[in-house]
């Protein structure tokens, strides 16, 4: 017999392509999402949805239903309906009902979990890579990261009481792709990219397709040699510095003094153009890497896009900025071709 | 060739500035002030310009220049790497290290021994004296393992927190290849096959007052001893001679040391009496020694948890360090000469 999967969030673009590439997958017969509004694009057929608000013990009913075996929560998200308020209580009261509805159901066996490297925060005191293991030294203040500790709290707990149910806690990098909806994509889409004076940081990202393939093995039984529970952080290799991904993007940076930007982050705020939320700014100002060595070793999956591929991906989807980098290019390339063509010149008269 | 060097990135920068008006035109426009500017530079070169240049410059100018622009194209378009510490290697080789150049051969004159005994490939534990209230010692360390190292290797350095709490240092100091002074970031850098060099004294050795010059301070709890067991590379010892004199801490304001946050506020006998030129080192001549490494291979992998080896080796490299400074001052024939 096949497996049940339920995926919460479903009607977000992760989630759906999520469920899409989970329904297709060997061994699994059905798979049921649910999400407090109906999917933006239409689900593959096969999937069976369900409009739950999370924040209900609904969710235990559509658990018993359909008999479901593996939990692939992925409503744990920065970004959502309503302010965030509401975001906050879906993170962490929507976890709790879904824990709470998974310990009562017995056919429960596998529980993945969507979490964030922004757990880890960004400070200036901290280690340049972080590992899986490592505290960090202040835990988020507030955001999407805090309700991100807390929800891998709760999922600890539920670990300890159900010792049966396979959990796995998945730490994405800024997830990217043809499709950005996240905080710091919202950003990048600035005409203008407001920077912190000074701070150049380091940033990573993983491509949605990997960020797909990374959660299906882990709703999957795990492939000989590997484990896929645990806690795992996922990124591309390598990593980009903030100027680059502005030059790559082809976008001008304007640098100002940390409280300056957060004067513009209220204005931009107000025109509902992006979100620069606190732990954004912190983000811009120190960056975060982790280190992806368990990934590769223990889960069994190297990533197929690089950090820097996998933003490369993000940018040609975007409009081109004002100063796109095949321009600026040209213009050197002029100049420097104009240089070739002048040896030739005057290396022609030295003979005589 | 320093002429050169500098020339190209200043014409390099005027051309993005000049012509980004006439990219919100659209495209052709762009391509017509390429044109233009193709135009403009090529009847320039061919005449008199061209000839002044290659007097001025000196031959193969337009080398250098072809290779000036190929750095500027990469750094415009981002297209260049960097670590995961955030480590920008051509930055750092092109830019600055050739600006701490001339202060390292120029101005302090630093005279370096024994870099043989960096190894050629693999890790290593760089462990050196720290002076002179500004890390000066610890730059002029990094230029002088890159310029006479026959394998031009790089320094990666350990740096007091507080440089990364600061804008600008903490962003360059990144890029120059230096992180924070960790266990986590040490043994990672170490087991990448990195030098890494690492200052034990900390505040306590740059932050000292004048009249406690060359000698050496507590060596911290000997982290770096257990970073370099673990990763089973060499330790190096490193004796800095002539760091000392270019600030001479004479009195520290430490009200306002700790009104800013900073460990020490130094008063020398031009700072800050002279203001902005008290902040000029003084011209002292330099040496930089490099001891014969201390293996650390020979040790069991859990070594590293034994506080009593971990404090012995941590001895005997303060000690190491200490001797070869005396050697070091007894054969130096002056401060500044």
């Amino acid at each position: 017999m096949g497996r049940t999967v339920l995926v919460t969030g479903v009607a977000r673009h992760l989630g759906a392509r999520f469920a899409a590439a989970i329904a297709r997958s060997h061994g699994v017969d059905k798979v049921v999402g649910v999400d407090v509004q109906p999917p933006a694009e239409a689900l593959p057929p096969g999937i069976d949805f369900a409009r739950v608000d999370l924040r209900r013990p609904a969710v235990a009913r559509v658990i018993a239903e359909h008999g479901v075996d593996t939990v692939v929560h992925l409503n744990v998200s920065a970004m959502g309906p309503g302010g965030r308020s509401a975001v906050k209580e879906t993170n962490v009261i929507g976890t709790m009902q879904l824990l709470g509805a998974c310990q009562k159901a017995p056919g429960v066996r596998r529980l993945v979990v969507k979490s964030t490297t922004g757990v880890y925060g960004s400070a200036p005191r901290d280690p340049a890579v972080f590992h899986e293991r490592m505290q960090p030294k202040e835990l988020p203040a507030g955001g999407f990261a805090r309700d991100a500790a807390e929800v891998e709290g709760y999922v600890r707990g539920f670990a300890r009481r159900r010792p049966d149910v396979a959990v796995t806690v998945l730490r994405f990098a800024n997830i990217v792709g043809p499709v950005g909806d996240t905080p710091l994509c919202a950003w990048f889409t600035l005409p203008v990219l407001p920077t912190v004076l000074g701070r150049d940081p380091r940033l990573q990202f993983v491509h949605e397709d990997d960020a797909v393939e990374v959660l299906r093995l882990a709703a999957l039984d795990p492939r000989p040699g590997t484990t896929n529970t645990g806690t795992f952080n996922v990124a591309g290799d390598g990593v980009l510095l903030l100027s680059q991904c502005a030059r790559r993007l082809g976008r001008p940076t304007v640098p100002l003094l940390r409280p300056a930007l957060g004067a513009v982050a209220g204005l931009v705020r107000q025109t509902r153009l992006a979100d620069i939320s606190p732990e954004l700014i912190q983000l811009l100002t120190h960056g975060r890497v982790v280190d992806t060595t368990q990934l590769r070793e223990t889960f069994g999956h190297t990533p197929r896009f690089t950090t820097a591929e996998a933003f490369a991906d993000f940018v040609a989807a975007q409009r081109a900025g004002l100063l796109p980098p095949e321009r600026l290019a040209a213009v050197t390339d002029r100049l420097a071709a104009l240089l070739g063509q002048d040896d030739r010149r005057t290396q022609e008269p030295m003979p005589r | 060739m320093t002429a050169a060097r500098k020339t190209e990135p200043a014409d390099a920068k005027v051309i993005p500035i000049e012509s980004a008006p006439s990219w919100h035109a659209g495209s052709p426009a762009g391509g017509g002030f390429a044109d233009r500017l193709a135009e403009a530079v090529g009847g320039a070169l061919a005449g008199q310009l061209g000839a002044t240049a290659t007097k001025v410059l000196g031959k193969g100018w337009e080398d250098r220049a072809a290779s000036g622009l190929a750095f500027l194209r990469r750094r415009i378009t981002g297209d260049y790497e960097v670590d995961e510490f955030g480590f920008d290697r051509e930055l750092t080789e092109e830019v600055l290290l050739s600006l701490l150049r001339p202060v390292a051969e120029k101005y302090f004159r630093v005279e370096v021994l024994g870099v043989e005994n960096i190894p050629a490939e693999g890790g290593a534990l760089i462990v050196a004296n720290h002076s002179g209230t500004i890390p000066l010692d610890a730059l002029m360390t990094q230029v002088a393992i890159h310029d006479h190292h026959p394998h031009r290797r790089h320094l990666r350095m350990l740096a007091a927190d507080l440089v990364f709490v600061l804008p600008v240092a903490g962003e360059l100091a990144r890029k120059a290849g230096h992180t924070l002074a960790c266990n986590e970031d040490a043994q990672a850098l170490l087991e990448r096959g990195e030098v890494v060099g690492v200052w034990p004294e900390g505040f306590k050795g740059i932050g000292k007052p004048f009249s406690e010059r060359y000698k050496l301070q507590r060596f911290g709890r000997g982290g770096f001893v257990s970073s370099a067991l673990r990763a089973g590379v060499p330790i190096v010892p490193c004796s800095i001679v002539g760091a000392e004199e270019t600030y001479p801490m004479i009195g520290n304001f430490r009200s306002l040391a700790r009104l800013l946050g900073l460990p020490y506020v130094p008063i020398t006998p031009t700072f800050p009496w002279l203001g902005p030129l008290g902040a000029i080192p003084l011209p002292t001549k330099w040496t930089i020694q490099f001891g014969e490494p201390i293996p650390t291979d020979g040790y069991p992998r859990e070594a590293a948890d034994d506080p009593m080896l971990v404090f012995n080796l941590a001895d005997q490299v303060r000690e190491t360090i200490q001797h070869t400074l005396y050697k070091l001052l007894v054969q130096r024939r002056s401060v500044f000469f």
